[in-house]
């Protein structure tokens, strides 16, 4: 029985750490206030820019070394995840285009790539089926540590993940001190508040807006890795990543713009998703009805953001200019 | 306000440009957009770019078949720009369209299922309109009344409703298949029964037909309708409404309600004249390329032909490129990824001058 | 007295905007460890003098010298690091931090809140402040923002402090406290300058009282040394004749009567109290008073758009039936036959729409007009075109959006359509402001025009001469309260004047 729950724990946690990176990435974006609706393309672009890392590696390389193994896809995938932020901050920042339009494109967009490249690379592999497996390089980036699994539930539950979930913990956590506490994450927090306030205390507020969407964009793009080298083995079909990008986006008003509290709240998630999936939530014999559950993390968003917006405690509000360019001269 | 070092140049929002300026603008955004994307393609299939030029158009007019099938999506893009339009012109940022259509698909084809055999197709069809038209309306209504009430952001709300409905859609899909693929496929393939009827031997001429009516009407009712009037002043500023005795809430509910009724429409087109099948997919993303549709239209009806057509033609010849040269179809996202880009980057230019500076001796003249 | 040095010395500052010269060769000297009343009438130029020194705006002629040195102030930083820092009007504080982060915000280093919050409550022990480090701003009062600003100013080490009409938002309670706390600084060393145009704050605080004229120097004076009667002539200067028409009111009958009327801000500060007048037909009632001294809330108040607390507000027709105003809305005010026009203050944000052309903003006001769901776009059309030719507004035609056209022929559309539908009662703020002088007069005969008409006209101004003139009868306001009721025919400046900076015009005291 605990065995089973373990085993449970462990697959929601698989299932929530590429929603944390995403969530993690938006809420930083959200706190500048830029509402990057292109994260969806971003994850995709993300994990696809990893797996053409890793296919050339692996097919260059005579002998598999672990280090190179996965350095490459994850410069790759970051390098690709960054361009897109770039991408989107040019647009709304420089060119100050509407948001919701951009990120809406800049997701039309990552996803097309995603899915070109991707069926670009399993043609190219000559596969049978319709997926890319990269097999070598995902076995290097879900190398766990060798006494987990002799420490049975404890183990299964803490200690049996590979370094990109226990990365995806890290940087939400550190994302959510450097919110709270330190002098950029005030700074940050103003920008997405009050820009023109910022701009008058002598806060350069465009390159926070830059900063924070482009390193935003980076960890969400490491949830696209984390999706295709870790938690698919390393298996590349086109859409199978689905709708996690928009998962992400729900998460972050979940958690109400708290990374830190996203670490929980995505293997809440996750695991409702596993559950529902597994037909361990009472179904009354209709399997349709795990549909049903499919849908309780965004009705529970839903939930969250008509309850904050009901009871207006300020703090609990989407950041003030959250969707707004700022022109300092416009009045 | 910082002039210890002075910028090379100075932007500063435009009072005006004359429409051809501007229309010259976007149109070298897109021809750029186009060097860009022959660049791209030739780049990955090597092929010389009048041949790319050459598969795009024939993508869209190859064969008659061809041209109808982009007539279709243009209607069908159409017809949900159009429903998100009004909405938008209230500065309510429904991108929720994708649900809106999806559940007015959903009451469409429960209609078609349970009703098939019960009653004769000229009492169902008014039956499906009737409820598409209604459950896209209530779906759109959700997120206004809490707009409306508490201030509850609407960007937020109707994305994650557009989830809520795939999801609802996927359960009835798994209800109505036995089979357990989750799957529906044709429904009353035998008896046809709440299929729309075919014109003149074209099945997709009464969807155009529709969606032709619907884009005067909705041209009419913003321009020139008392009601039209009221959204565009609520949209330019509240206060103002309230200074005129526009009650700004019953605006929202009202114009919401249209909004959601008309995806309605578009998801009964899908599905009744189109499909005649559901799926999570039927909506295929449209609620979303019809934000953009309509603001690179500016919110205008008439606009909202042309760049629906735009959007149209490049998925039509992309996919074209796509199988001529043996590239899958996700091919088209990247190239209209590209163009989107270049035409909202090109907005810039025409709102704002960019002047650059002769002397930084020049006062900005920013008044605090 | 001891000799005091010169801390800040201006010397021949001038600085236009356009055409409009906003300070003309100013001199002035600020004392070291002393309070400097700055006193001017509205645009006078005084808050813009200031803002060259705290680097908000750099002059176009003149030198600036602190501690007898020459300097140059381009930016806020550039003025914090000569120990200058501003309190603005417009408070700029981030509404979800407390009050610690906001006086941190945009400063560098480690960010130590402990610290930060030690150090603000040193500095509030030290001169009296009430700032609670780790409260949040949206949980503040005004007053206590205003506290938030002036702590973060003293925490970048300021010396010199400016303060732009501080008292304008509080009550008079929290003023005392904030005049106790800034005899608290001047007695610890700093230097405070305070812009303002009330009397009695310039007597109770200052030391040294330096007068503003037209964006000129008029001199100054220790505050001992002088009175109240001196400085309002120096301020206000003497009369000028401008030749307004002012034809006799014909048989005025009471048309508005307002009793007891009590308004509160969203904040909860009281923004009108116990107020009561007539306005009558055929009669020109002017309102003065310091602006922000609740003139906005009163036009609000009877347009149906502003909240009331108590009191009523009473329209009465012409064959004596009375309505009750307050509680109703703009539309339903006007179907009770209730006919009102109103030219707010805030042109393009509340009057017109920007983006509009002129026949659909003459729309504003008649689109119900006519059954049917089609708005009709001839009558405001042919009404657009009447306010064009009436009033000669220079514009390109009726489709031109507003937003293009010039500030005095935005007014003239404004008020054309407001006077169009033939009101019985006409409320207008600030009817003039930003305009050039024709511009101004096409508007006054505009308003005298609805006078002849037997149009009941509330008109609120900020200009005294023209007040003086068109006015027939002047209802002065001072914080919220009626100051006076005088005529408008045989009063003088000086009267309005005292009246406008003190209740009752200082007679009492």
């Amino acid at each position: 029985m605990l065995e089973t729950l373990a085993f449970y724990i462990n697959r929601a946690v698989q299932q929530g750490i590429p929603l944390l990176f995403g969530s993690t990435g938006e809420t930083l974006t959200e706190k500048s206030g830029n509402l990057n609706l292109g994260i969806p393309g971003i994850m995709y672009a993300g994990g696809i820019c990893g797996v053409i890392g890793a296919f050339f590696y692996e097919r260059g390389a005579a002998v598999m070394n672990p280090f190179p193994a996965v350095f490459i896809p994850l410069v790759c995938s970051l390098a690709g995840s960054l361009l897109m932020g770039l991408l989107y901050c040019f647009l709304t920042v420089s060119l100050r285009a509407n948001q919701n339009v951009t990120g809406l494109a800049i997701t039309t967009f990552g996803v097309g790539v995603g899915n070109f490249f991707g069926g670009y690379l399993i043609k190219t592999s000559g596969s049978s089926v319709a997926s890319l497996a990269l097999n070598a390089t995902s076995a290097f980036f879900r190398k766990t540590l060798p006494f987990a699994s002799k420490l049975g539930a404890f183990g299964t539950v803490f200690l049996s993940y590979s370094f990109l979930a226990y990365l995806a913990v890290i940087v939400s956590l550190i994302a959510g001190i450097l919110l709270r506490r330190s002098r950029v994450g005030l700074h940050l927090r103003a920008v997405g508040e009050n820009p023109a306030t910022a701009d008058a205390a002598g806060i350069n507020v465009n390159r926070y807006k830059y900063g924070a969407t482009c390193i935003g964009s980076m960890i969400a793009g490491l949830g696209g890795l984390y999706y295709v080298m870790d938690y698919a083995s390393g298996i590349w079909s086109n859409d199978a990543f689905g709708d996690r990008g928009w998962l992400a986006i729900a998460l972050v008003i979940f958690t109400i713009w708290r990374p830190d509290t996203g670490v929980l709240a995505s293997i809440l998630y996750g695991g409702l998703y596993i559950l529902s999936i597994n037909n361990i939530l009472p179904t009354g014999g209709v399997g349709a009805v795990k549909e049903l559950y499919k849908m309780l993390p965004y009705v529970m968003t839903i939930v969250v953001l008509v309850l904050t917006s009901i009871r207006n405690k300020k703090e609990n509000q989407p950041p003030a200019a959250l969707g707004l360019s700022y022109f300092r001269e416009e009045r | 306000m910082n002039r210890t070092h002075s910028p090379l140049f100075h932007i500063s929002k435009r009072a005006s440009i004359p429409w051809y300026i501007s229309w010259a603008i976007r149109a070298a955004a897109i021809v750029a957009a186009m060097l860009v994307c022959a660049l791209v393609t030739m780049l990955l299939t090597g092929a010389d770019p009048i041949r790319i030029y050459v598969t795009i158009f024939q993508g869209s007019f190859g064969t008659v078949r061809k041209f109808w099938v982009l007539l279709q999506e243009l209607s069908i893009l159409l017809c949900v720009s159009l429903a998100v339009t009004p909405a938008f012109k209230m500065r309510f940022w429904n991108i929720g369209g994708e649900g809106q259509v999806l559940i007015g698909g959903l009451a469409t084809a429960a209609c078609m299922f349970y009703l098939g055999d019960k009653m004769p197709s000229g009492l169902l069809i008014p039956v499906m309109i009737v409820a598409s038209i209604l459950a896209g309306a209530i779906w759109a209504l959700i997120p206004a009344i809490f707009k409306a009430r508490w201030n509850t952001n609407e960007t937020l709300f109707t994305l994650m409703m557009n989830y809520v409905a795939i999801q609802l859609v996927s359960y009835f899909c798994n209800i109505w298949d036995r089979k357990g693929s989750g799957i529906v496929g044709i429904i009353n393939p035998n008896t046809r029964a709440g299929w729309f009827p075919v014109l003149a031997g074209r099945q997709y001429l009464l969807n155009v037909l529709v969606v032709a009516v619907l884009t005067v009407a909705v041209y009419i009712y913003l321009r020139y309708t008392k009601h039209g009037y009221e959204i565009s002043v609520v949209g330019e500023s509240e206060r103002t409404a309230r200074y005129v005795g526009i009650k700004v809430e019953k605006v929202i509910l009202r114009t919401m309600l249209l909004s959601g009724a008309l995806c309605g429409i578009a998801g009964l087109l899908l599905v009744g004249g189109t499909d005649h099948t559901i799926s999570t997919t039927t909506a295929g993303g449209r609620g979303f390329t019809a934000v953009m549709v309509s603001w690179l239209a500016k919110f205008d009806p008439i606009f909202m032909v042309l760049t629906s057509f735009l959007l149209a033609f490049l998925s039509r010849g992309s996919s074209q490129i796509a199988q001529n040269f043996g590239l899958n179809h996700s091919f088209g996202d990247i190239l209209t990824g590209i163009i989107l880009f270049f035409i909202i980057g090109s907005e810039f230019f025409i709102n704002y001058r960019l002047s650059f500076r002769a002397s930084s001796e020049k006062e900005d003249g920013s008044h605090a | 007295m001891e000799e005091k040095t010169a801390a800040v010395m201006l010397r021949d500052i001038s600085k236009s905007f356009g055409p409009v010269k906003a300070n003309d060769r100013v001199w002035l000297d600020i004392y070291r460890g002393e309070i400097l009343a700055l006193l001017g009438e509205n645009g006078s130029g005084k808050t813009t003098l200031m803002n060259m020194l705290s680097g908000i705006y750099f002059p176009d002629e003149g030198q600036i010298f602190v501690d007898g040195r020459e300097v140059v102030i381009r930016s806020p930083k550039d003025a914090f690091d000569l120990g200058i820092g501003m309190i603005h009007q417009h408070f700029k504080l981030v509404d979800v931090f407390s009050a610690a982060e906001n006086v941190v915000l945009g400063l560098q280093g480690k960010l130590d809140m402990k610290t930060v919050g030690k150090r603000i409550r040193e500095i509030c022990d030290a001169y009296g402040f009430e700032v609670d480090p780790e409260q949040k701003v949206y949980d503040m009062s005004v007053s206590q923002k205003q506290q938030v600003e002036i702590v973060k100013v003293l925490y970048r080490g300021a010396d010199i402090l400016i303060l732009d009409e501080p008292t304008a938002v509080l009550t008079p309670q929290e003023t005392d406290k904030l005049f106790a706390v800034l005899r608290n600084m001047r007695d610890a060393g700093k230097t405070i300058v305070i812009i303002t145009h009330k009397m009695h704050e310039v007597e109770e605080l200052s030391d040294r009282v330096a007068v503003l004229r037209h964006g000129q120097f008029m001199g100054d004076m220790l505050t001992k040394d002088t009175n109240a009667q001196d400085m309002t002539s120096m301020m206000v200067g003497h009369s000028i004749s401008l030749n307004i028409q002012r034809p006799e009111p014909e048989n005025p009958q009471p048309r508005i009567v307002v009793e007891g009327l009590t308004v509160r801000s969203i904040d909860g500060i009281l923004k009108l109290e116990d107020v009561s007048f007539t306005a009558r037909s055929g009669e020109i009632l002017g309102i003065a008073g310091i602006s922000g001294c609740g003139q906005k809330e009163l036009l609000e108040a009877i347009a149906g758009l502003q909240p009331v607390e108590k009191g009523s507000i009473r329209y009465l027709h012409d064959d004596g039936r009375e309505e009750e105003l307050i509680g109703k809305d703009p539309l339903t005010i006007a179907d009770l036959g209730v006919s009102l026009s109103f030219v707010p203050e805030d042109r393009l944000g509340m009057g017109l729409v920007g983006s509009m052309d002129l026949t659909d903003n003459m729309a504003l006001r008649s689109y119900r007009r006519g059954k049917g769901p089609f708005l009709d776009r001839g009558f405001p059309k042919r009404r657009a075109e009447w306010v064009v030719n009436e009033l000669s507004v220079s514009t390109p035609g009726v489709t031109t959006p507003v937003r293009r056209l010039s500030g005095g022929n935005v007014q003239k559309v404004l008020v054309g359509r407001e006077i169009a539908s033939a009101p019985k009662v006409l409320l207008t703020a600030y009817a003039v402001r930003g305009l050039d002088i024709g511009a101004s007069y096409t508007i006054y005969d505009m308003i005298n025009l609805q006078k002849e008409k037997g149009v009941a006209v509330i008109y609120v101004g900020e200009d005294l001469d023209v007040l003086l003139e068109l006015s027939d009868r002047i209802l002065v306001l001072c914080s919220g309260k009626v100051s006076g009721l005088v005529d408008g025919r045989t009063t003088n400046k000086r009267e309005v004047g005292m009246m406008m900076t003190r209740l009752g015009g200082g007679k009492s005291e």
